[in-house]
């Protein structure tokens, strides 16, 4: 790889020397990749792209049509440093985490770095991120900065410099993390030889850290993750994290305040919690008191705060201290605290605030950077040297207008670094981000980094928001590296729990509906495989009207009918037809990536599968030949082959608990509803041609084996409905589905037990009893060539299931779907 | 001049209603022109959870949870109060370019220039500081601008209940010219930390005479709200720009702040009772008779 590599000259490369030698802590590596090869080094790349993509590890980009979940962008090629030299780093950092945790318990207690002067009023008082109400808090073992990233650029003269400090809620730990699940198992040998430093002792640390805040004699403690939800740009790192470190993934609405305490609402109860882990900006957390807006949070968490009945990490208000202005105050904020010298410099930033400092922006404008001095939304960094000369102007005179509102800081002729695209090695900016968590009364430093490149030669921009891409940084150590991991514990006492009630009830209910769209997309794909299997048969031509009956059931059809195979194709796949297949996968796909952390990693792939399929299949198949017929079915089936492996998934390998319960009450639920509607559609009407459909109609139910093992080649229809409405022992049947409902409803949670006190319980009763007692010989003769008894019947049937649904819904879901709002508030006159 | 304060509200939520949390900012600040003798806060229902406390501006705030099902809530604060008119002294002369300009350089006075800064109902303009100018004079001491600045707002702007809302931004007012109390509050805020200088909100009551032979008709008065200055060697000032003065012996105060937000009466986040409605009543009793006042306009 060595001789593919010609780093740009004028600046540092992480792995070439200035004379065009490999660095001598890249030189293992290297040799390996060069052993290694071209080829199987791509190979190598595209199976790490493959393991992203059915991992489902993404990131959202904002304000893109395509940008949610975007496959996170991953680099073959890690950065590597020497452990000697990340020591060097590492002390910097744990001091700088010291000293931003003593400035956060002075900012928002004796506010001694403003009375002495060591800090402007403006960094504080005109600081949207100093949230007043959290003055005074004492949070557990005075740790206010439980958890802190840097991002670091190295400089020309190779030590390493922060650009910025993250203090709010940093994030990237995760995806750290899964970069190194992966390249330790596309490189495994690379990873083993070279002796890199393992992450998982890091996140041991940060796990007894947040447990150590639980209030006093809570033995066992319970923490949450709380995460303001899917659409957020980082939720898959949320879903991922809380996974790893066992923790219950939660959006605001799940927790609730009472008594001042914090619990998480179950369906069995609700249960105290004792420390978030927060990935919601803290002034989102508490309306009540916060910004009033937001509903992210939980109202009253606050006053539980103050309370000391929760901790949360990291307190509240810590995002203050990521305002760029405080980095040219840092030596003298740490002669003041530590009494130290600050052993990891800044960038070289300029407050415009100070009178002097704005005299020399000004004057060097079209060198600088130019950034927000405070927290404002959505403002990217300008680089003067990009600006005209009339921007520059404006740009001056915006900064002249409110000083104190921005920062330049000197741009840095920082190191390149190696990246593989498309098999070539190209160079590329990077910025390292490194992690911390509170230890005690100091910090420990996670050894690796997330490490973030330009999406181009020439930018100075990192951002993944932008497209740039990620690496995973190995430091290398000197000696054997033993072996920890937080996946496989080999010894850690594990705590015994049986599934409990402790299911959030929103995650019942998107279980629940998971279910049901699972099983409704399945319906779409039974009755389409149905359809095609008898385009193809010239049997089917003799039955044009009962294979428009089919057609009509399978299509919503608009003005014009689709009538040959090619057409009903296209319809079937177009991404926006209310019939086709892909607003079904589109559904369960997006309760599938919330329920990431509930559902198996199996049981993702799976579904991941199915829509990847039916987003390709769009591509592929909406435009196909009358003789390409074939592929369509072997699409249908291998569709097929997914919808039964998650049924066999959720049968075989869930446990009892309440997930598989409503997870399979939804799939029941809907597949009793499609079989009833499914019997209407094809039979309501007496045709000519009824033994077609009748054979349909069992193709379709899954049930023509079972038929025909009893009633041999008979097609009568009142055979085939009870067969397939009232046969408790026919899996497919809607008397076995509500046998199987009445068993989870009689396994749910609450007050009563008497199946008589619940609403629901009844309801399954009677339906039952309906079903038994119906005589279906007697509904399925037709009169006047219609069958209106066995239309009312199935209707029946159908509402009394929805019933039953929305009964579910009301007794278990309901009080996670209200939401909380303001109150009216009076004005003064 | 003693009073009896008293101020409820109530909310009425048309269905039952099963959590809400309450902040609640109600109760009398004890000021150095201010002394309670009895200050009482009574929420009905009786809350599961209340917490008294004082906030970080020091105004005296309660927190309160109810978390059985109820229809309705129910919150009145009571007191006796002493307020003092503000005593009288000698008329600073310090320019306030220079004190501005103090402001923005000495760091001892960081304190002060919190008040300085954009909050999230008063943001600052150049039209603000347009609006103010031909009251400040370079040179001219600082508490002569605001007078002259809080009598202009008083005459050139129009009371006019339904122009605002609790969300109207202050440029809109300062372009219609129309508002409640509580704009022209911000309305001064913003144009004096336009101009650089600290101003802070100020809630509370003014006590109203009734009409000549006419009695007092209890419960018919409202919360108001005005301003406070910061002027070297006096300290905090406050004026009252609804009334074109200085405050007097009738501004009953409740607590300061940035702005509105932060001292709203009453907060709450409920779960239900989405359509809800809401009584105020205010009442002022003086303990002793009324001085007549230069409280010309009516309805404010």
């Amino acid at each position: 790889m060595a001789e593919l590599y010609v780093p740009r000259l004028a600046t540092q490369d992480e792995m070439t020397s200035p004379d065009g030698s490999v660095r001598p802590h890249w030189k293992q590596f290297v040799g390996m990749l060069d052993e290694l090869g071209r080829d199987e080094l791509r190979s190598r790349w595209d199976m790490a792209r493959r393991l992203i993509r059915e991992n489902g590890i993404t990131h959202n980009i904002y304000d893109n049509p395509d940008g949610f979940s975007r496959p996170w962008n991953l680099d073959l090629l890690p950065l590597l440093l020497p452990v000697s030299q990340w020591q060097q780093v590492s002390d910097g950092l744990v001091q700088r985490a010291r000293l931003l945790n003593a400035l956060l318990a002075d900012v928002y207690g004796p506010a001694t770095s403003l009375a002495r002067g060591v800090i402007p009023a403006e960094l504080i008082y005109a600081n949207r991120g100093f949230l007043r109400p959290c003055h005074g808090h004492r949070p557990p073992l005075g740790q206010w900065l439980h958890l802190y990233a840097a991002d670091l650029v190295r400089c020309p003269d190779g030590s390493f410099q922060v650009l910025s400090d993250r203090t709010q809620n940093p994030s990237g730990s995760g995806y750290s993390l899964e970069n190194r699940i992966i390249l330790s198992r596309v490189l495994p040998s690379m990873f083993e030889e070279c002796g890199v430093l393992r992450l998982a002792p890091f996140f041991i640390a940060m796990r007894q850290t947040l447990a150590a805040l639980a209030p006093a004699n809570r033995e066992n403690p319970s923490i949450v993750l709380l995460t303001p939800g899917p659409y957020n740009e980082t939720y898959f790192e949320h879903a991922y994290l809380a996974r790893y470190l066992g923790y219950t993934l939660v959006q605001g609405q799940d927790l609730t305040v009472r008594d001042c305490r914090v619990y998480l609402k179950t369906l069995g109860s609700l249960q105290r919690v004792d420390v978030i882990l927060r990935r919601v900006d803290d002034n989102f957390c508490d309306p009540l008191e916060l910004y009033s807006q937001s509903f992210l949070g939980v109202p009253g968490l606050l006053q539980a705060i103050r309370e000391g009945t929760v901790a949360v990490a990291n307190a509240m208000g810590s995002g203050v201290l990521q305002a760029p202005a405080f980095l040219p105050f840092l030596p003298s904020l740490c002669r003041h605290f530590l009494d130290e010298e600050l052993m990891l410099p800044s960038v070289q930033t300029w407050w415009c605030g100070d009178r002097e400092s704005l005299a020399y922006v000004l004057n060097d404008l079209a060198r600088l950077v130019i950034k927000p001095a405070l927290p404002t939304r959505g403002t990217d960094p300008v680089f003067g040297h990009e600006l005209s000369r009339s921007d520059l102007d404006a740009l001056a005179a915006k900064i002249q207008a409110q000083p104190y509102a921005y920062v330049a800081q000197e741009p840095v002729e920082s190191f390149m670094a190696p990246v593989l695209l498309n098999g070539d090695v190209q160079s590329r900016r990077f910025v390292v981000r490194a992690y911390l968590a509170a230890v005690d009364d100091s910090y420990t430093v996670m050894p690796g980094a997330l490490t973030r490149v330009t999406d181009a030669p020439d930018s100075f921009v990192v951002s993944l928001q932008r497209g740039g891409g990620s690496k995973d940084t190995w430091i290398l150590g000197q000696g054997p590296v033993s072996e920890v991991s937080l996946l496989a514990p080999a010894s850690a006492p594990v705590v015994l729990s049986r599934g409990g009630s402790d299911l959030p009830s929103r995650v019942a209910d998107d279980l629940f509906w998971l279910g049901r769209y699972v099983q409704r997309a399945e319906a779409v794909v039974r009755l389409a495989r149905c359809v095609f299997n008898r385009l193809t048969d010239p049997h089917a031509l003799e039955n044009p009207q009962a294979m428009q009956v089919l057609i009509d059931e399978l299509l919503i059809h608009g003005d014009s009918l689709p009538a040959t195979a090619p057409e009903i194709a296209a319809v079937m796949f177009a991404a926006a037809d209310p019939s086709g297949l892909r607003r079904a996968t589109n559904e369960f796909h997006t309760l599938a990536r919330v329920l990431r952390d509930r559902i198996s990693v199996d049981a993702w792939r799976i579904l991941e599968a199915i829509e990847r399929q039916t987003a390709d299949s769009n591509n592929e198949l909406r435009q196909v030949e009358e003789d390409q017929i074939d592929k369509v079915l072997d699409r249908f089936n291998q569709f097929m082959t997914g919808f039964l492996a998650f049924g066999g998934m959720a049968a075989d390998s869930m446990t009892r608990g309440l997930s598989w319960r409503f997870l399979d009450m939804g799939l029941r639920l809907e597949r009793g509803i499609g079989v009833a509607e499914l019997i209407r559609a094809l039979l309501a009407e007496e045709h000519a041609e009824e033994r077609f459909l009748l054979d349909a109609l069992l193709e379709t139910a899954d049930s023509s084996l079972t038929y025909r093992r009893r009633y041999l080649t008979q097609l009568e229809p009142a055979a085939v409905v009870d067969l397939l409405v009232a046969d408790e022992t026919n899996p497919r049947s809607i008397a076995y589905q509500l046998a199987g409902i009445e068993e989870h409803l009689a396994r749910l949670p609450r007050e009563s037990t008497h199946p008589q006190c619940n609403r629901d319980q009844q309801q399954a009763l009677q339906l039952r009893t309906t079903l038994r007692l119906t005589d279906v010989a007697a509904i399925c003769t037709p009169m006047h060539g219609r069958r209106d008894r066995l239309e009312l019947f199935l209707s029946e049937v159908a509402e009394q299931l929805e019933l039953i649904s929305k009964l579910v819904s009301q007794m278990f879901f309901n009080h996670a779907a209200v939401s909380p709002h303001l109150l009216g508030s009076e004005k003064a006159y | 001049m003693r009073y009896k304060v008293r101020h409820s509200t109530e909310y009425y939520y048309g269905e039952s209603v099963p959590l809400c949390h309450n902040l609640i900012h109600m109760s009398l600040r004890q000021t150095a022109r201010q002394q309670l003798s009895s200050s009482e806060l009574t929420i009905t229902p009786l809350p599961s959870a209340r917490h008294d406390f004082v906030d970080f501006f020091g105004n005296p705030t309660t927190w309160v949870c109810l978390q059985e099902p109820h229809d309705g809530l129910r919150v009145e604060a009571q007191s006796e109060v002493q307020v003092d008119v503000p005593a009288p002294a000698d008329t600073p002369q310090t320019p306030w370019n220079d004190f501005a300009e103090r402001l923005a350089t000495d760091t001892s006075l960081y304190a002060q220039k919190e008040f300085t800064f954009a909050s999230r109902l008063v943001e600052l303009s150049r039209e603000l500081a347009e609006y103010a100018r031909p009251s400040f004079p370079p040179g001219r001491p600082l508490l002569a601008c605001i007078e002259e600045l809080t009598r202009r707002i008083y005459e050139e702007f129009f009371f006019d209940s339904s122009a605002t809302t609790i969300n109207t931004p202050v440029l809109e007012v300062l372009e219609h010219r129309r508002g409640v109390c509580q704009d022209f509050a911000h309305l001064e805020i913003g144009c004096l930390r336009s101009l650089g200088l600290a101003a802070r909100y100020v809630s509370g009551y003014f006590a109203t005479m009734p009409p000549p032979g006419q009695a007092r008709i209890a419960g018919a008065d409202r919360s108001h709200a005005w301003m406070s200055a910061y002027i070297p060697e006096l300290g905090w000032v406050d004026f009252d720009p609804s009334k074109g003065t200085s405050v007097t012996d009738k501004h009953i105060t409740i607590g300061w702040a940035r702005d509105y937000e932060d001292v709203s009466p009453l907060r709450g986040v409920l779960v239900g009772g989405r359509r809800h409605s809401m009584i105020i009543g205010v009442d002022v009793e003086p303990l002793e008779p009324l001085v007549e006042g230069d409280d010309q306009r009516s309805g404010d």
